[in-house]
């Protein structure tokens, strides 16, 4: 394999990555704190289609994140109404977000633009294009780094570099701030953060939103973010069941989330590239490579490699002593 | 907190959560510009009110009624199994793998073989996440819901490389063989009459209730089911009996999957005869909504199923007719799920702070 095609199956491993790495630190820092989150999926479509909707409709891509975020919110909400202040089942919660968004996208989608449930094509503002960085150009002559700057750093959307940023920044506010230091308590023992005096329901649902937040980015960059023009009907596609199976193969950590959602991207894009890959004496069928994501997560939740341990006092509501 | 009268808790929450998720499908109905009370007409009729239509029902409902029953098990151990559409899956292959291993002389020879093959696959299916719950802490919702998306990649290998005859270009198998073909519900002496032709309504309806009875028997009459239950309310203080949280882990997911699997026998063995790539189309996860609408008790399961399946059909119909697209059935899934099972206290406090209210007039 050459320089050309290493490249770009790296390159396409971090298209791939991209909403799996922002959909993931959505679960990290709900499920950090206690919560639960298999509604990821649900929010990411659900995000996907106000994106692409709203961007045709106004022409901004802009306001398409924003309403994406709106829409992610929006179940983020539910599910924060349902597993905090009605102390309800997080899983189940999940679940029935998850088909709630599946429905509705087809629903409103088909009401608004009678096209079997996906938006009109995206053109010109209306979606995110790539950004050359600074430079590219002119370096792309230079052996061997020049290409890597050119074809594998620079020319992604926005919407990449602020997921890549996101690493940083969520490691941040998780060990290094206060807010992130109660936030993680909670998620361990939300009893001694009770007995603190910080409100235990209020940091929960800080976290569920943010987690709304960061999917809403996540679903924005499926549908608005070149070269994807517009919302397909499921294009999520199993995308936030891969998040989450990357949250538990990164033991609930920022950095190892970046490492495993990309590792789970590049699998994707090499799936994709080669389909049967031989190696030597038999020959690797593709849907191995779709499944090893899963099969990776179940070995590692098993414990035979490493142990995932999630945080203690995830997927309990909160009961204040009387 | 005082308890609530026993109808109250089985009936009335449940009917309360079933009114508020058809008024918010009501809602989003109006919203897309129909008319509900003309949309609910047109369900009833689409699916209750020809032999066309509650053949359908029927058939759907005995999907849901298997794995209804197969969520309630596991959730009677305090065991949330959300795998029961990748056993459905495997189960499926175990009835091809049956069907089609011998050229089969009469249905009542082929459907027990594939019974076997459906509960061997589903429960097999259902046994490693469980035997890593047990034995090694892992979570089995992250587990079972791994395992659905590897059932799938296993079932698109084998459809592709191995199953597919050679002449296709279709991920299915062969056609089961003629022997192998289970008799309608219109194929019926006596009761055949009243089933519509094209219906796939067929025998395992009833393997379907007897389904019902046996989980019924053993939850409510059997030592083993006393532990199932007693282990669902509390761990702790069934170790403390001297039940094996190990041995219950396995035999309840064991049961739950095999339950999942039998699935099979209606929809790939009774309707496609043929395994097809995307047999299942949900009802694994139909199950969960079936299981909470039900309160985890056979017959619960047993009128959810069937109020699933009228959805089903009527949901179907609704699509054929309207403007309103067949998704709403997912919407409306959706909703139950949400109202019957995370927003179930919800529910109860208003409940409760009704009869709080009303005992307080009557004193």
């Amino acid at each position: 394999m050459d320089l050309q095609t290493l490249l770009q199956v790296l390159d396409s491993g971090v298209r791939l990555g991209t909403p799996l790495l922002l959909a993931c630190l959505a679960g990290l820092f709900s499920e950090r704190a206690g919560v639960f989150d298999i509604g990821l999926e649900g929010k990411m479509l659900l995000a996907a289609f106000f994106a692409g909707a709203v961007a045709f409709l106004t022409g901004s891509a802009w306001l398409g994140l924003l309403a994406g975020i709106a829409g992610s919110m929006s179940l983020a909400l539910v599910h924060g109404l349902a597993s905090i202040t009605f102390r309800g089942n997080q899983l189940i919660s999940g679940v029935a977000i998850n088909f709630l968004a599946s429905g509705l996208t087809v629903l409103i989608g088909q009401n608004w633009f009678h096209l079997g449930g996906r938006t009109p094509p995206l053109k010109g503002a209306a979606r995110f294009e790539s950004i050359t960085l600074p430079g590219a150009d002119a370096l792309a002559g230079v052996p061997v780094l020049g290409p890597i700057y050119h074809d594998l750093i620079s020319g992604h959307t926005v919407l990449v570099y602020i997921a890549f940023a996101a690493v940083p920044l969520t490691w941040w506010v998780l060990f290094r701030t206060r807010f992130g230091l109660r936030l993680r308590a909670v998620g361990e023992n939300p009893a001694a953060v009770d007995t603190a005096g910080v409100s235990v329901v209020r940091l929960r649902f800080t976290a569920v939103l943010l987690a709304g937040v960061l999917c809403g980015i996540a679903g924005a960059y499926l549908a608005t973010s070149a070269p994807s023009a517009g919302f397909g009907k499921e294009m999520t596609a199993g995308k936030g069941f891969i998040a989450l199976a990357a949250l538990i193969f990164a033991k609930w950590r920022p950095w190892t989330a970046l490492g495993a959602t990309m590792l789970f991207g590049l699998l994707e894009a090499v799936s994709i590239r080669f389909q049967n890959i031989g190696v030597g004496l038999f020959v690797v069928p593709v849907q191995f490579m779709q499944a090893l994501p899963y099969i990776l997560t179940v070995v590692i939740l098993a414990g035979f490699v490493g142990k995932a341990t999630p945080p203690r006092a995830g997927g309990e509501a909160y009961v204040k002593e009387r | 907190m005082q308890r609530l009268p026993v109808w109250a808790d089985v009936v009335l929450i449940p009917v309360m959560s079933l009114i508020a998720a058809f008024l918010f499908s009501a809602l989003v109905i109006l919203y897309i510009g129909e008319n509900p009370w003309e949309a609910l007409k047109l369900m009833v009729d689409g699916a209750l009110g020809s032999a066309y239509g509650w053949g359908y029902t029927l058939y759907y409902a005995t999907n849901f009624m298997f794995t209804g029953l197969a969520v309630s098990v596991a959730f009677r151990a305090s065991l949330f199994n959300i795998g029961g559409e990748g056993q459905a899956m495997l189960g499926g292959l175990g009835v091809a793998v049956v069907a089609l291993a011998l050229p089969w002389p009469h249905w009542t020879l082929a459907l027990p073989a594939a019974m076997l093959g459906a509960v061997v696959f589903g429960a097999a299916w259902a046994a490693i996440p469980a035997w890593l719950q047990a034995r090694r802490g892992s979570h089995i919702v992250i587990t079972t819901m791994m395992f659905n998306f590897i059932g799938a990649a296993v079932l698109n290998y084998v459809l592709v490389n191995v199953l597919r005859p050679p002449t296709s270009m279709d991920p299915a198998t062969a056609r089961f063989p003629a022997g192998a073909h289970l008799p309608t519900l219109h194929e019926l002496p006596l009761i055949g009459g009243i089933f519509d032709r094209n219906t796939p309504a067929n025998i395992s309806l009833f393997i379907a209730l007897a389904a019902c009875v046996a989980v019924w028997a053993l939850l409510f009459r059997t030592r083993l089911g006393y532990e199932i239950r007693a282990f669902g309310k509390s761990e702790s203080a069934a170790v403390y009996a001297g039940i094996s949280p190990f041995r219950i882990t396995m035999y309840v997911m064991l049961i739950s999957g095999g339950l999942s699997g039998m699935m099979a026998i209606n929809n790939v063995m009774g309707e496609a005869e043929r395994l097809v790539l995307n047999a299942v189309e949900g009802a694994g996860f139909i199950g969960i909504a079936v299981a909470l609408m039900g309160r985890n008790h056979p017959f619960g399961v047993f009128l959810a199923a069937l109020l699933f399946g009228f959805l089903y059909q009527g949901g179907a119909e609704l699509g054929l007719w309207t403007s309103i697209p067949i998704e709403l059935r997912i919407v409306v899934q959706a909703l139950v799920i949400l109202f019957t099972g995370a927003l179930d206290n919800m529910m109860r406090m208003l409940v409760e702070r009704a009869f709080a209210t009303a005992r307080r007039r009557a004193a």
